[in-house]
């Protein structure tokens, strides 16, 4: 394959050296315009493909690729995760210096996209739309037009203390209205500080999930318009729900991710932790001393004998409008998101859960994570959980919703007011900006 | 003034140029334009340019125009909106609010502590007077984002050595997240790290104080306390009014300790202080035109309110001098 590939850059070189004699004059550099993908006039160059990103250690999966490919050499540019990275690909798209590749959250690509940065890359991967279920294009997908390729999602699912569970002789929930129940026999059975699990004003991202599982659609699109859903009737009986919780003192409601809570994980004050795949990760670095102690489940339900669950998080690969290397941007995206070789470095160098089908079955997720060795099956039970995901569409400015998450909730959680209200201010907030922003709603 | 300096400067020029060429004197003359010149290009580059790109931008927004669902933003000239949204909203006025209380904390704890250890260090016959120095000035070498994050780690109950403390002697411990206590912890992050910088200011000024002036006031019966509260202070006020204004600059700009500290608690939001608000705006919200009609509405207050205070002190303080 490789060297059909180098006998067809050989002779565009030669064709494309030859045009560009006639064409200098004119100074071809151009970038090419997205949707066509023609043998550019860039084949045959060496090409430097600019990716930033934040996954771990992505650097020795990239050096797999830049080995095999010294025409396409692809330079990873470190990046802090979140808000800040937006910022910043925007800023670098104002000066024209983004790069080639951009790794992006799920939630934050209509923001590239409606600033033009990411391009429609639709027909360029028509060719590996197998290799992802539906829901992960769902992701990516806007309308019928797909602008990043999922990298790795994140089904959420229910971790448990095992130890703890058995000392206190408490029952694995499977419904919602059994983790409450089971709250309060926490309260009940177990020490002052314990808690079944924490609210945490600081994670948007974790509460969408479980809206999401609850069957909330915080944006739809209606032909151009909008309709803001954020405090529809799930996500109003969700906030409801976990308010009734807190008020009670039945659950803590402290912020996730604080040198307190990783103490809380680690001691047992915490018992449960309804989060996503990658929590194993996150337990081996915050509650080193509990591995083998936590078993994950999928999550509770709202109605017995459904089979749902929502998204924490993920991440795809976007091609930037002004990427000169288009072509060899698109191979190496491929490559990096449904081979095999990719895949596998993917999930054992980085630690990463793919989004491709077949990532998710490889031989290197044979393996539990770390923190779960009393769970071999792991991976096989995340896969299957992973195929009850259901996502919900984002809008243009979720980043202002999830900002008005974190104050509205902890003002509620301080004030002891009503979490529905939060959501209220959510919604209000959201539909506010979606407005000033130029943008139709409907609501 | 100026005017006699530079009169004075000509007439004394030619004796000392005496011998020397025509055009060397005007070399000499626009020598001073020559030393300027690093800091201006510096001031120009860096400052002057930066604000007026910044109050450009406070009058341009990014706005949805065209198709699509997510449609195509494109940068527009919208006037004074941005300013009329942001001195609008009532969360900017509560961030002020929440600013001057911090600051009424926050600046006579600073100045008074600073004030009573420089004091108490220049008492004569004090042991380990610069091993005492270096240890209330090192907090100040430590950088705001590591000193929030060590207090941090002090205020959480579970992994703070203040609860254990508390615990052990049978007493509640203190909630430093409270909505009220959050105020007293932000501060005390900031004194504790500002104190010595302050002091240091207010020894160096003490230690130029002619002695003569304690010997005069000894012969006169004038016990420690009548030296200090007669002699030290008033002729400290130069420097007090320096680290005054000083400090209520380092208010206005109040931003690491809280930003900081905010996930880690509930009472902590995305604009609990001006600065904040600002940043959630431009690095969060992805909305600079807004962060920078904000920024620049702050700091013509600020700059305002420093020239008030700096004309009202130079008068109090320097008065005798002019």
């Amino acid at each position: 394959m490789h060297r059909r590939l180098a006998s067809t850059m050989v002779g565009a070189l030669i064709v494309t050296t030859a045009l560009a004699a006639c064409t200098s004059s004119d100074g071809g550099d151009t970038p090419s315009d997205g949707g066509s993908t023609p043998a550019g006039d860039t084949t045959g160059e060496q090409a430097n493909l600019q990716f930033w990103t934040w996954t771990t250690n992505i650097e020795d999966v990239i050096a797999i690729w830049n080995g095999e490919h010294p025409d396409i050499q692809v330079t990873v540019d470190r990046q802090a995760q979140g808000d800040e990275l937006i910022t910043r690909v925007l800023t670098a798209a104002q000066a024209g210096n983004e790069p080639c590749l951009v790794h992006t959250e799920y939630q934050a690509l209509p923001v590239l996209v409606a600033n033009g940065v990411v391009a429609d890359i639709t027909a360029d991967f028509e060719g590996i739309r197998d290799a992802f279920p539906d829901g992960a294009w769902g992701l990516t997908s806007f309308g019928d037009q797909v602008f990043a390729i999922p990298q790795d999602i994140a089904p959420m699912m229910l971790f448990y203390r095992e130890d703890l569970f058995a000392q206190y002789g408490l029952q694995v929930p499977t419904t919602w209205d059994e983790f409450a129940a089971l709250a309060a026999e926490v309260r009940q059975k177990a020490g002052p500080d314990q808690y079944l699990t924490t609210f945490s004003s600081g994670d948007p991202g974790w509460f969408a999930g479980l809206s999401q599982q609850a069957g909330a659609e915080w944006w739809t699109s209606e032909g151009e318009a909008w309709k803001v859903g954020i405090n529809d009737e799930a996500t109003t009986a969700l906030a409801d729900y976990w308010g009734n919780l807190v008020s009670q003192g039945m659950i803590d409601d402290q912020p996730m991710y604080t040198p307190e809570w990783n103490a809380a994980m680690n001691d047992g004050t915490l018992l449960a932790w309804p989060t996503a795949v990658w929590g194993a990760g996150v337990l081996e670095g915050v509650a080193p001393d509990t591995a083998g102690l936590w078993r994950a489940v999928p999550m509770p339900q709202w109605s017995a004998g459904e089979n749902v669950t929502g998204y924490w998080g993920g991440s795809g690969t976007a091609i930037t409008t002004n990427c000169k290397y288009r072509e060899q941007a698109v191979e190496f995206v491929t490559w990096l998101n449904t081979s095999p070789e990719a895949l596998e470095a993917l999930v054992t160098i980085s630690g990463v859960y793919p989004a491709a089908t077949a990532g998710q079955t490889g031989p290197a997720l044979a393996q539990p994570p770390v923190m779960m060795p009393n769970q071999p099956d792991f991976y096989t039970q995340a896969s299957e959980i992973a195929g009850t995901a259901r996502g919900f569409t984002w809008g243009p400015n979720v980043n202002v919703a999830y900002n008005t998450y974190k104050d509205a909730f902890q003002a509620a959680i301080e004030g002891g007011t009503p979490f529905s209200g939060a959501i209220n201010t959510m919604q209000d907030t959201t539909v506010a900006d979606l407005k000033t922003q130029g943008y139709e709603v409907i609501n | 003034m100026s005017e006699t300096k530079t009169d004075a400067a000509q007439e004394l020029a030619p004796p000392r140029l005496r011998g020397g060429r025509r055009p060397r004197a005007r070399h000499a003359r626009s020598a001073p334009y020559w030393f300027m010149l690093p800091a201006m290009a510096l001031f120009t580059g860096f400052l002057l340019v930066p604000i007026i790109y910044a109050t450009w931008l406070s009058l341009r927004a990014s706005r949805r125009t065209g198709g699509g669902i997510l449609g195509q933003r494109i940068e527009t000239f919208v006037g004074l909106e941005n300013y009329s949204r942001a001195l609008s909203n009532p969360e900017l006025y509560a961030s002020l609010g929440r600013m001057l209380v911090y600051g009424l904390l926050v600046v006579p704890a600073m100045l008074g502590l600073a004030l009573l250890f420089a004091l108490m260090l220049d008492l004569p016959r004090v042991r380990m007077r610069s091993a005492t120095r270096i240890g209330i000035f090192l907090p100040y070498a430590v950088p705001g984002v590591i000193a929030s994050l060590l207090w941090g780690f002090l205020y959480l109950p579970r992994v703070s050595p203040i609860r254990e403390t508390f615990d052990a002697v049978g007493l509640a411990p203190p909630d430093f997240f409270g909505p009220t206590s959050i105020f007293f912890s932000v501060a005390n992050i900031a004194v504790w790290g500002g104190v010595g910088f302050n002091m240091i200011v207010m020894y160096t000024a003490l230690r130029a104080i002619p002695t003569e002036l304690y010997d005069a006031a000894r012969i006169d019966g004038c016990n420690d306390w009548q030296v200090a509260w007669r002699i030290k202070i008033p002729l400290l006020q130069p420097a007090l009014v320096m680290t005054g204004i000083f400090s209520m600059i380092a208010t206005l700009q109040v931003f690491t300790e809280p930003q900081t500290l905010s996930p880690l608690t509930n009472v902590i939001s995305s604009s609990w202080m001006p600065l904040q608000k600002i940043y959630t705006d431009a690095f969060v919200l992805n909305d600079i035109y807004s962060a920078a009609a904000t920024s620049i509405a702050l700091a013509g207050v600020s700059l305002i309110l420093s020239l008030i205070v700096l004309t009202v002190m130079q008068r109090r303080a320097f008065g005798e001098n002019k």
